[in-house]
């Protein structure tokens, strides 16, 4: 793209010197009130390589990075880019200075096209039309140049997150960025997805841009960066080279404490059957038939884990089971029929009955962010007797309650007062999860449970799990992460298109054939 | 029905839809760019009464239209400190404006004239007259077409072909300069404007400065056109209505074009036919007067299909963290 310069945004610049760090910071600190989030960090990120960042939620890495991109102030420290002292007091200072950021959660125009949004903010003229066309030309050139193939008239919310993501990406190279920030990248995207970024970085990297990877993952930082900067609570507490290192080591680091990867388990005991469905289908209100006649049973004391390309109708079977959405069919709950529409099909009453629901999306329909830790401690029990007599909610006890609970479940901070908001993914799940699995449910319901979960708080929701089926319950994990489900389920059903693809022993399953099923192959065990 | 009386109706319609499209498209403005403005009634009082009062002082329509858009500016600023600098509730702040200008017209109004919260009847120099556009007096003898051109399209005042012609402006404003991408942007999603190194803040009080001075030439022209003086509440709820009209176009310039020209004609029609016969019942001038309004109340009811506002609308822009 050099040479077709976006709106004289920067001029681009010579080759830049392989001995010289794309980025050097010096000392930078910030602090948020009496939070420190970022102590004295320095780091160099050399020229033409991968460069990650890892650390747990809320270890200062956004806020690092946001100080690189002109969004916040660094306290004190310096910024230098190819060698030169570069203030950075804005976004646009960030663009001039050749850095380019893709946000964990885009920042797209939703119903703009691919185009419009490129263009933004670097029209190059009053008038839309000879930008748009220059932009045209020169996102042909870079399609070809780096495999981001997008249609550039497709409108943003019809296109598919990994596409999305694409069009952060030519965003910034758009705006002539060398280097590259991207903040937990393969959140939401599927494995091909996430496979496809890489080949992309890879790509980029090798055209000489500099690329900074922020991640929790460390399968993602062994697999594809050149060096790796460990962050724990606003510190910088190693840079290493990938391959000279483990993801055990990165993990202590990370963590401060050794931590087990793995999921130890013993082998399941199942027991009767607690959950029989028979062919339940359900119609969205765009009259698209999201399930297609499911069918699965779990028994007591085993994981059922539903894989499946995130889309596939595995949301609406939990949204069902969990009370939150009408179907016709059969669900029997330890052999009782249990109501799939009408009055009884709620939230609460499948709560009664002792189906417990840890939804896909805590932070919508897990969790009222806004209201504090002990509220939230209650929702979908609150009828219970100990909870409230009539209308009138016993807080005080509700609130003692909620701050052992807290500490049971290791909530960071444990104080019940503060707002579900102000605690990371991980502690948010950690109030969710507590409050669904403590009165004991004959089944649980958990969709994904360690997205936006931090390395450590990941182990701990591991462990709940797996103590709840040993303790005889019967769980329905959903998760698209299929690294989780085969780490944690006893047998694995993959739905595609609304329906089960095939089931099979987690003993037995491989990620290829369970991928397979995932693309809608049925294999010899479909069901 | 002869051709005269409909359009005497048609003509009537423009007149009345024209204050409602100027406020249509200041709202659209305003939303667009994502600050809910609900104090369109109020700018357009505020710009009444102080077009009506200065041009009755100095005897000239210009500087009344100049003082007009002065005073909807400035609760136009008013708006903007309230919900863009200290990122208060748009509704709230906009229905203050509203009874702020509902209060401070009359109170200023009567220690000002003493005439019971009127302003003096405006003279014809303080008053936008009919433009009889070019040849008009001598295609009027044509038939159909010379009474269409008379009768219609000329005889209007200077407002009505501004407000005519700010339907096209606006629509090439949003949709093909710079400025109208980031104004959609920013009613869409800010974070991508600020990302990408645009002032949201700058560019909201653009829109909405933008929609002050449309809804001072709205209430100037009910003042100093429509009417001849500033009389209580003269905007009886229009600022209203060009809401649902706004509704109604779901946030586009031509549509919106259309919906004001749909309220303006039941204006018109409550306004000629007092009582209308239906033969075994006479429509009653209440419900006559009260079918603008009721078509309000259908529109917002939702029976109109899905309108999708500016997703950003309503929310002040908070970075993250």
């Amino acid at each position: 793209m050099t040479g077709q310069n976006a709106n004289g945004a920067r001029q681009a610049t010579a080759a830049p010197d392989p001995q010289v760090p794309a980025i050097e910071l010096r000392g930078i600190s910030k602090a948020f009130g009496p939070v420190q989030a970022n102590k004295d960090i320095s780091m160099r990120v050399m020229p033409g390589t991968i460069h990650g960042i890892i650390g747990e939620n809320g270890a200062g890495k956004s806020t690092l990075m946001s100080i690189l991109y002109g969004f916040y102030k660094a306290d004190a420290g310096e910024i230098m880019i190819s060698g030169r002292p570069t203030l950075i007091p804005d976004s646009q200072a960030a663009i001039a200075a050749g850095i380019g950021m893709v946000f964990q959660h885009f920042k797209l125009v939703e119903n703009f096209t691919v185009l419009e949004n490129i263009i933004l903010g670097v029209e190059g003229g009053g008038l839309l039309r000879p930008s748009l066309a220059k932009a045209r030309a020169a996102l042909k050139s870079l399609a070809e140049e780096y495999e981001l193939n997008v249609d550039p008239d497709a409108v943003i919310e019809d296109i598919g997150v990994g596409q999305q993501q694409r069009v952060e990406i030519l965003k910034a190279l758009y705006r002539q960025a060398d280097i590259l920030i991207l903040d937990e990248p393969t959140g939401v995207l599927t494995p091909a997805e996430a496979d496809h970024l890489f080949r992309i970085l890879r790509n980029l990297r090798d055209e000489g841009k500099t690329i900074i990877l922020i991640t929790h993952k460390l399968r993602e930082i062994m697999e594809i960066t050149d060096t790796v900067s460990v962050m724990r609570r606003g510190e910088m507490t190693a840079t290493v080279k990938t391959a000279e290192t483990s993801p055990e080591q990165l993990a202590e680091l990370m963590v401060g404490r050794k931590v087990l990867l793995r999921v130890e388990k013993a082998p399941a005991t199942p027991g009767k059957p607690v959950l029989e469905v028979e062919n339940l289908r359900v119609v969205d209100a765009a009259g698209v038939e999201r399930l297609r006649g499911v069918s699965l049973n779990i028994r007591a004391g085993e994981v059922l884990g539903l894989a499946g390309v995130a889309g596939n109708g595995q949301s609406e079977l939990l949204e069902v089971l969990g009370g939150m959405m009408p179907a016709t069919g059969q669900v029997l709950l330890n052999g009782q029929p249990i109501p799939l529409s009408g009055p009884h099909a709620d939230g609460q009453s499948r709560r009664a009955a002792g189906i417990a629901h840890v939804p896909e999306d805590r932070q919508r329909k897990g969790l009222i962010m806004d209201y504090a830790a002990w509220e939230n401690s209650v929702f979908g029990y609150h009828r219970d007797p100990a909870i409230g007599r009539g209308p009138l909610m016993r807080n005080a006890a509700i609130l003692e309650h909620a701050e052992q609970q807290m500490q049971r479940f290791d909530v960071r901070p444990p104080n019940p007062r503060l707002a579900a908001k102000n605690f990371s993914g991980g502690n948010q799940q950690k109030v969710v999860l507590a409050r669904e699995i403590e009165r004991g449910p004959d089944l649980l319901l958990i969709g994904q449970p360690t997205r936006g979960v931090d390395i450590g708080a990941i182990e701990f929701i591991h462990q709940q799990i797996i103590a709840l089926r040993d303790a005889g319950k019967a769980i329905l994990l959903v998760s698209v992460e299929l690294d989780e489900i085969m780490a944690l389920s006893d047998r694995i059903a993959v739905i595609f298109d609304g329906r089960i693809m095939g089931e099979v022993p987690a003993d037995q399953a491989t990620a290829q054939e369970l991928g397979l099923m995932m693309a809608g192959v049925a294999t010899g065990k479909a069901a | 029905m002869d051709l005269l009386t409909v359009l005497q109706v048609l003509d009537s319609t423009v007149r009345l839809a024209t204050p409602l499209l100027l406020a249509c498209l200041a709202g659209m403005f305003s939303e667009r760019a994502g600050i809910f403005d609900i104090g369109l009634e109020g700018k357009m009082l505020a710009a009444a009464f102080f077009s009506a009062a200065i041009a009755a002082v100095t005897g000239s329509v210009w500087i009344g239209l100049g003082a007009g858009i002065l005073a909807s500016l400035s609760l136009s600023g008013l708006h903007g400190l309230a919900s863009i600098t200290f990122r208060g509730n748009q509704l709230i702040s906009g229905v203050a404006i509203n009874f702020l200008a509902a209060g401070l017209t009359v109170l200023i109004a009567q220690s000002w004239f003493q005439q019971g919260g009127r302003t003096p009847a405006l003279l014809s120099g303080g008053r936008f007259g009919p433009i009889t556009l070019p040849g008009a007096e001598a295609l009027r003898e044509v038939p159909v077409l010379g009474p269409i051109y008379y009768e219609l399209i000329s005889g209007h005042s200077i407002l009505v072909y501004v407000a005519f012609a700010c339907v096209p402006l606006t629509w090439w404003i949003l949709y093909r300069t710079r400025f109208g991408l980031r104004l959609r942007a920013v009613g869409e999603n800010p974070e991508a404007v600020d990302t990408a190194g645009i002032s949201v803040i700058r560019l909201r009080y653009a829109a909405v400065l933008i929609c002050g001075l449309l809804c001072g030439i709205a209430g100037a022209y009910l003042a100093t056109a429509l009417q001849a003086g500033f009389v209580q509440d003269m905007t009886a709820g229009r600022g209203y209505i060009a809401l649902a009209a706004l509704i109604f176009a779901k946030w586009r310039p031509l549509q919106a074009l259309y919906a004001t020209l749909l309220f303006g004609f039941l204006q018109a029609i409550a306004l000629r036919y007092q009582n209308l016969d239906l033969g075994f019942f006479t429509l009653p001038v209440q419900a006559m007067d009260a079918l603008p309004y009721i078509l309000t109340v259908v529109i917002l009811a939702g029976f109109i299909g899905k309108a999708v506002p500016p997703r950003a609308g309503g929310e002040p822009y908070v970075k993250e963290r």
